[in-house]
C-alpha cells in the first residue's frame, strides 16, 4: 500500500472536522473493502480515519418500542451473536452470516455494505426490505436517507463531501412482520450472489397490508421494486397473488451478462428467487 | 509519513511497535515483531492464511492495519502452545495430517480455535462453513476436519 497517515477520533465531532479538512481522506470501519483497494490502487489517500473509536458507529442498540439502530462500523460476527437482533430481526442477523466468511465477518459491517455500493451486497436488499434508514453525519448536521436512495452508482454512494454514515436504523417489526434473504450462488460460502431477493410481508386477518422487495446483482445498484411489493397489499397470501408479485419484480430487473452469469438466466432467478423468498416470509 | 507507537497485548503479553500507518497487521507481526508464523497468502481476505485472534474475533491480518491494534489484544499462532507443550488442536493436525506444505496451518490453527470457543461440540458441516475462510490447496480438506472433530472430543474430555 502507498503511505497514508492515521487518525483514530473519538468523537463523531472530532471525525467530522478531520473529514472537513481532509476532503481526500478515506473513512475506515472494519477494512474489508477499503485496504483491499487502497493495496490494489482503486483508491487513494494521505489520510486514513478510522472510526471504530466512536461510540455511535460501534453500539447496537434496541428500543423495543422504537427498534433497532445499528453502529455503521459494528461487525457481522458482533450481529450474527446479537440476542435482541436474532429475536427480532432474525433475518438479518442470518445474512450477517452470509457476508464473507468467519474471519471477514468479525471486521466487515452492515455501514460499509452498504458505503462500498456494490450490486451485489447481500444485506442491502434485505436492508431495504426492512425499510432502514441510513444516518448521515456531515458538515450541514445529521441526515436520515431510506436505505434504497443510498447507492446511486456501482462504487457510488450519496454521502457528499465530508459526510459519513454513522448507524443504521430498523423499524420494529410489527405483529404479522416477516422478511427473507435468498440469493444464488454456485459455492455454498465465500461467493458473490449471481442474484439476491430481500422481501419483507405482513399479514394481518389474513390479507398482505405490506409488502417490500429489493434485488441484488440484477442493476447497477441494489433495487428496490416497489410496484412488485405494492401489487400484493390488500390480497390474501396465495401462490397466485405471489407469482405476480415475482413477475413484476423480474420485469424490473435489469441485468448485464458477465462471468457469473448471462443476464436472461439472472432475470429467470429473479423471478424464482422472489417467489420462494416471498413463499418462506409468507409461511413464517 | 509519521510512524505510530502501537502498544498492545500480544499472546497475553505487553508488546509495542513502531508502524507505519500502511503496515497490515501481518506485516507488523512479521516484519517489525518477528512473529513469521503468520503467513500471507493472498494478501485480499480470501485464503484466510493470515488469520489471527483480535480481541478474540477471527479476522484475517492482512485486512488489519497495524496502528489500529493499539490497546487491543492480539493472538497469533506463536502463543497457542504451552511452551514446549503443543495445543491440542496443533497435535490433532500433527497426528491426523491435516497439513502437508504447512502455509494455511497457522491459519487453520487459529480459525480452529476460534470456532471450538464458540462452539465446543461442532457438526462436520459446521465445521466446514465455519473454515469456509480458510484455503488449503494441499490436503483436501477432509483430514482437516477430521483432525478438528479429534481435537474437540478429545478437549471435550479433557475438560470433563
Amino acid at each position: 500500500m502507498k503511505s497514508f497517515d492515521y487518525a483514530a477520533p473519538r468523537t463523531l465531532d472530532e471525525a467530522l472536522s478531520l473529514v472537513a479538512q481532509n476532503p481526500q481522506a478515506q473513512v475506515l470501519a472494519g477494512g474489508t473493502d477499503l485496504l483491499v483497494q487502497l493495496k490494489n490502487g482503486r483508491r487513494e489517500t494521505d489520510l486514513v480515519i478510522d472510526l471504530k473509536r466512536i461510540a455511535e458507529l460501534k453500539t447496537i442498540a434496541f428500543d423495543p418500542k422504537k427498534g433497532l439502530t445499528v453502529g455503521a462500523a459494528v461487525p457481522c460476527a458482533q450481529l450474527c451473536a446479537h440476542a435482541d437482533l436474532r429475536q427480532h430481526y432474525p433475518s438479518l442477523a442470518e445474512v450477517a452470516g452470509l457476508i464473507g466468511g468467519t474471519a471477514i465477518q468479525g471486521r466487515a459491517s452492515l455501514g460499509g455494505n452498504l458505503c462500498n455500493a456494490a450490486p451485489s451486497a447481500d444485506s442491502v436488499p434485505l436492508m431495504i426490505a426492512l425499510a432502514a434508514q441510513a444516518r448521515v453525519a456531515g458538515p450541514q448536521g445529521i441526515r436520515d436517507v431510506p436505505v434504497e436512495d443510498f447507492c446511486v452508482a456501482p462504487g457510488k454512494n450519496l454521502l457528499a463531501p465530508g459526510e459519513f454514515l454513522v448507524n443504521i436504523f430498523f423499524p420494529i417489526p410489527a405483529a404479522g412482520f416477516h422478511a427473507q434473504y435468498l440469493r444464488f450462488t454456485p459455492r455454498n460460502e465465500m461467493d458473490i450472489a449471481v442474484v439476491g431477493v430481500g422481501v419483507s410481508t405482513r399479514v394481518e386477518n389474513g390479507k398482505i397490508t405490506a409488502a417490500r422487495i429489493a434485488l441484488a446483482s440484477v442493476a447497477p445498484t441494489p433495487l428496490f421494486v416497489k410496484e412488485a411489493g405494492d401489487s400484493l397489499i390488500g390480497q390474501a397470501p396465495t401462490p397466485e397473488a405471489i407469482a405476480q408479485a415475482a413477475s413484476l419484480a423480474q420485469a424490473a430487473a435489469k441485468p448485464i451478462s458477465d462471468m457469473r452469469a448471462p443476464a436472461d438466466y439472472r432475470r429467470h432467478l429473479c423471478g424464482v428467487l422472489t417467489r420462494r423468498a416471498l413463499t418462506a416470509a409468507l409461511a413464517q | 509519513m509519521k510512524k505510530v507507537h502501537v502498544q498492545l497485548t500480544l499472546n497475553g503479553e505487553p508488546a509495542e511497535f513502531l508502524a507505519e500507518p500502511r503496515q497490515t497487521l501481518l506485516e507488523c507481526l512479521r516484519d517489525n515483531l518477528n512473529l513469521t508464523g503468520t503467513k500471507e497468502g493472498c494478501g485480499d481476505g480470501n485464503c484466510g492464511s493470515c488469520s489471527v485472534l483480535l480481541d478474540g474475533q477471527l479476522v484475517t491480518s492482512c485486512l488489519v492495519l497495524g496502528v489500529e491494534t493499539d490497546g487491543l489484544r492480539v493472538d497469533t499462532v506463536e502463543g497457542i502452545a504451552k511452551g514446549s507443550t503443543l495445543h491440542p488442536i496443533q497435535k490433532a493436525f500433527i497426528d491426523n495430517a491435516a497439513l502437508q506444505c504447512g502455509i494455511c496451518t497457522p491459519g487453520f490453527l487459529m480459525a480452529t480455535k476460534s470456532l471450538l470457543e464458540h462452539n465446543p461440540n461442532p457438526t462436520e458441516p459446521e465445521i466446514r462453513l465455519w473454515l469456509a475462510n480458510n484455503l488449503c490447496r494441499c490436503t483436501g480438506y477432509d483430514k482437516i476436519v477430521r483432525a478438528v472433530m479429534i481435537a474437540a472430543a478429545e478437549m471435550q474430555e479433557s475438560a470433563q
